[in-house]
């Protein structure tokens, strides 16, 4: 392999014969670029469901009401469903087994919120303690909501990162800051992080408080849960489908609500989601492969159909090289070295081409559901080694045959 | 330097079976520049491919050099031919994307000598033929009968025992041709065997022994006045 003489006769071979070893490590190179490209995207793809799907508690279930659509019991469609404490308590001891974390939540409107002067034009929601690990939401200063701020109807506020950039700026501590909601001070007890900015635009305050200063009486605008977590992906997310109907039946029948209607209680799962979007990733990814595997196989048909041209038209080289004394084996040695070498050079090319623009690009790739496409080296790796492995294989039996010709023919050809 | 004894060959045709050598008893001694005569179909190319390890006898002796050759595989064939034997073709073979200097150096290329080493030499047996300023050029640069002169020299460059040259000037015009001719002779001066298969009488008497081929065998053996081609030139 390291012989030098060996190695200088090829590069005079390559040297002289720039455009067939052009297109050779052309075809070479697109695969493998192909290949990695696919397989970046298909990566990206996971990583972007994946980081969407991270926004909330992975295994959170949400209920909210509508209107009717459906005429039930005499009870005209139209009818505008309110949730109650009472019905999250009932389903708080109705499926205690399937829950983990649970909240109500009240949105609470037509309040104008002050800082000194300034107006801050925020959503505000009454939480119960447990709603942080729900939204998955992360403590950056203070604390969030907790039981004791619920029994006693404490009047406190939990605030985004994005208020506090925006608002609080010139602020040196702001955490025990008042501000007003509605005329009533407000002390500010923590600052919390979302991965995405608008969901940091909320001043969340205990729900107790919400419903008692703001009016509110009993009532709640949607409920969040979070099932337990467990080993297996399938039987959670089965587990958090099933909970998801059995409260919508519940809240359905709680409130007269035809079964079949709807509108009137919806809800939501993350795992459920999540699954269904692993399995089309997941299918996008087997695509991914698919097409890359096929890009492969073409690239290896391109080598060896080039590799016959080549020793096609090197026939009557080949036997002036025996007719000089060349061994058969040192025939097939040069002719799948160059190989090799030009598939190895040219498989590499395309690796470190395609997988510098992954990583040149591919984090400054915003779309939803695409993050950071990456591949993973060894498997790109890989493939450039079966790539030099199946063109080697391809080459050898041209090669061998060119190697075994008689001279006297190969001479004969033109 | 050569010895045959009895040499047979046959071509199986489909089911017919074609006698092409029928038992030639031949021999060469060294300094000799022998021609080989004949119509086509007379089995000349045959023999010289034979005499040249390009092809196998069915059956009978051949000795080159004191080595018997007999049971060859490729590899075998390749070490012989390369230590042995120089080559000369009627279409020159050259190498077309390699450079005269290159194309002369090759066979010393598979004598594992150096890339150095086998440049000088190579430009010394160019030099021999009157090349050295053609050295850089490719063949498609060059005339017919340089080409020849390169193929000359490479055949020279092994420094081989015996030099086999099938129709050397066969492609040729006849000035050309003398000058080649005189190549041959004056190569042969300096003690080398060679062998020249043509068809052309007058090339065939600038050598110094003729072997007259006919349906596979020898009809006539001579040794002939050898004319001197620079007579011409």
């Amino acid at each position: 392999m390291f012989d030098i003489e060996r190695w200088q006769e090829i590069f005079d071979t390559i040297r002289k014969n720039k455009l067939r070893t052009f297109l050779t490590g052309l075809s070479v190179a697109s695969g493998i670029f192909i290949l990695v490209i696919l397989l970046g995207f298909g990566q990206g793809m996971q990583n972007g469901v994946a980081h969407e799907f991270e926004q909330d508690a992975s295994t959170s279930v949400w209920v909210w009401p509508g209107v009717t659509a459906k005429e039930y019991k005499g009870l005209n469609p139209g009818r505008r469903i309110q949730f109650r404490n009472e019905n999250y308590e009932n389903t708080v001891s109705l499926f205690s087994d399937d829950i983990e974390y649970k909240s109500p939540r009240i949105f609470v409107r037509d309040v104008s919120v002050n800082y000194g002067n300034e107006v801050l034009v925020y959503s505000v929601q009454g939480v119960s303690y447990q709603f942080q690990q729900i939204d998955n939401a992360k403590m950056s200063e203070g604390r969030f909501v907790n039981y004791s701020d619920e029994i006693g109807t404490a009047k406190v506020a939990v605030l985004g990162n994005k208020i506090k950039r925006d608002v609080f700026k010139n602020v040196d501590d702001p955490l025990g800051e008042y501000i007003d909601i509605s005329g009533i001070p407000f002390k500010i007890i923590g600052f919390f992080g979302e991965q995405e900015e608008r969901e940091e635009e909320v001043i969340y305050i205990p729900i107790t408080t919400a419903q008692k200063v703001f009016n509110g009486s009993d009532r709640v605008s949607n409920l969040a849960y979070t099932v337990p977590p467990m080993e297996n992906f399938d039987e959670a997310a089965a587990r958090a489908v099933k909970f998801k109907n059995d409260l919508k039946a519940y809240l359905q029948q709680a409130h007269t609500v035809a079964p079949d209607d709807t509108s009137a209680i919806q809800a939501w799962s993350a795992l459920e989601e999540a699954k269904r979007y692993y399995g089309l990733t997941g299918n996008i990814k087997f695509f991914f492969w698919f097409v890359g595997v096929c890009t492969i196989i073409a690239g290896v048909v391109g080598v060896s159909n080039i590799m016959l041209i080549v020793v096609k038209e090197r026939t009557r080289e080949i036997g002036i090289r025996k007719a000089l004394g060349a061994k058969p084996w040192s025939i097939v040695g040069m002719i799948l070295h160059e190989s090799i070498f030009v598939t190895a050079i040219s498989g590499f090319a395309g690796l470190i081409f395609s997988m510098g623009l992954l990583e040149l690009v591919g984090p400054h790739i915003e779309v939803d559901y695409i993050m950071n496409p990456s591949v993973n080296f060894n498997v790109a790796l890989a493939t450039v080694f079966v790539l030099i492995f199946a063109g080697t294989f391809a080459g050898f039996f041209p090669a061998w045959r060119a190697a075994k010709v008689q001279v006297v023919e190969a001479l004969k050809d033109e | 330097m050569i010895e045959i004894k009895d040499l047979h060959k046959s071509y199986k045709m489909g089911s017919n079976s074609l006698h092409v050598l029928k038992g030639i008893n031949f021999s060469v001694k060294e300094g000799e520049l022998v021609a080989i005569m004949g119509s086509s179909g007379s089995g000349k190319s045959t023999l010289l491919n034979i005499l040249g390890m390009l092809d196998e006898a069915n059956s009978g002796e051949y000795t080159l050099d004191g080595v018997p050759i007999k049971d060859l595989n490729e590899t075998k064939a390749a070490k012989y031919r390369n230590k042995f034997l120089g080559f000369v073709f009627q279409s020159f073979n050259l190498i077309n994307y390699k450079n005269a200097m290159e194309n002369v150096a090759l066979p010393l290329y598979y004598q594992k000598m150096g890339r150095k080493e086998r440049q000088e030499k190579a430009l010394k047996y160019l030099g021999q033929v009157g090349l050295t300023e053609w050295a850089t050029h490719l063949p498609n640069e060059l005339s017919g009968g340089q080409k020849q002169r390169v193929a000359i020299a490479r055949a020279m460059a092994a420094e081989p025992k015996v030099l086999l040259a099938d129709e050397p000037t066969g492609a040729l015009d006849s000035t050309t041709s003398f000058e080649v001719m005189d190549l041959i002779q004056k190569i042969n001066d300096q003690g080398n065997t060679i062998l020249v298969v043509t068809h052309e009488d007058d090339i065939a008497h600038m050598c110094k022994r003729i072997v007259h081929l006919k349906d596979g065998v020898i009809v006539k053996d001579e040794k002939v006045k050898q004319v001197r081609a620079s007579e011409y030139v």
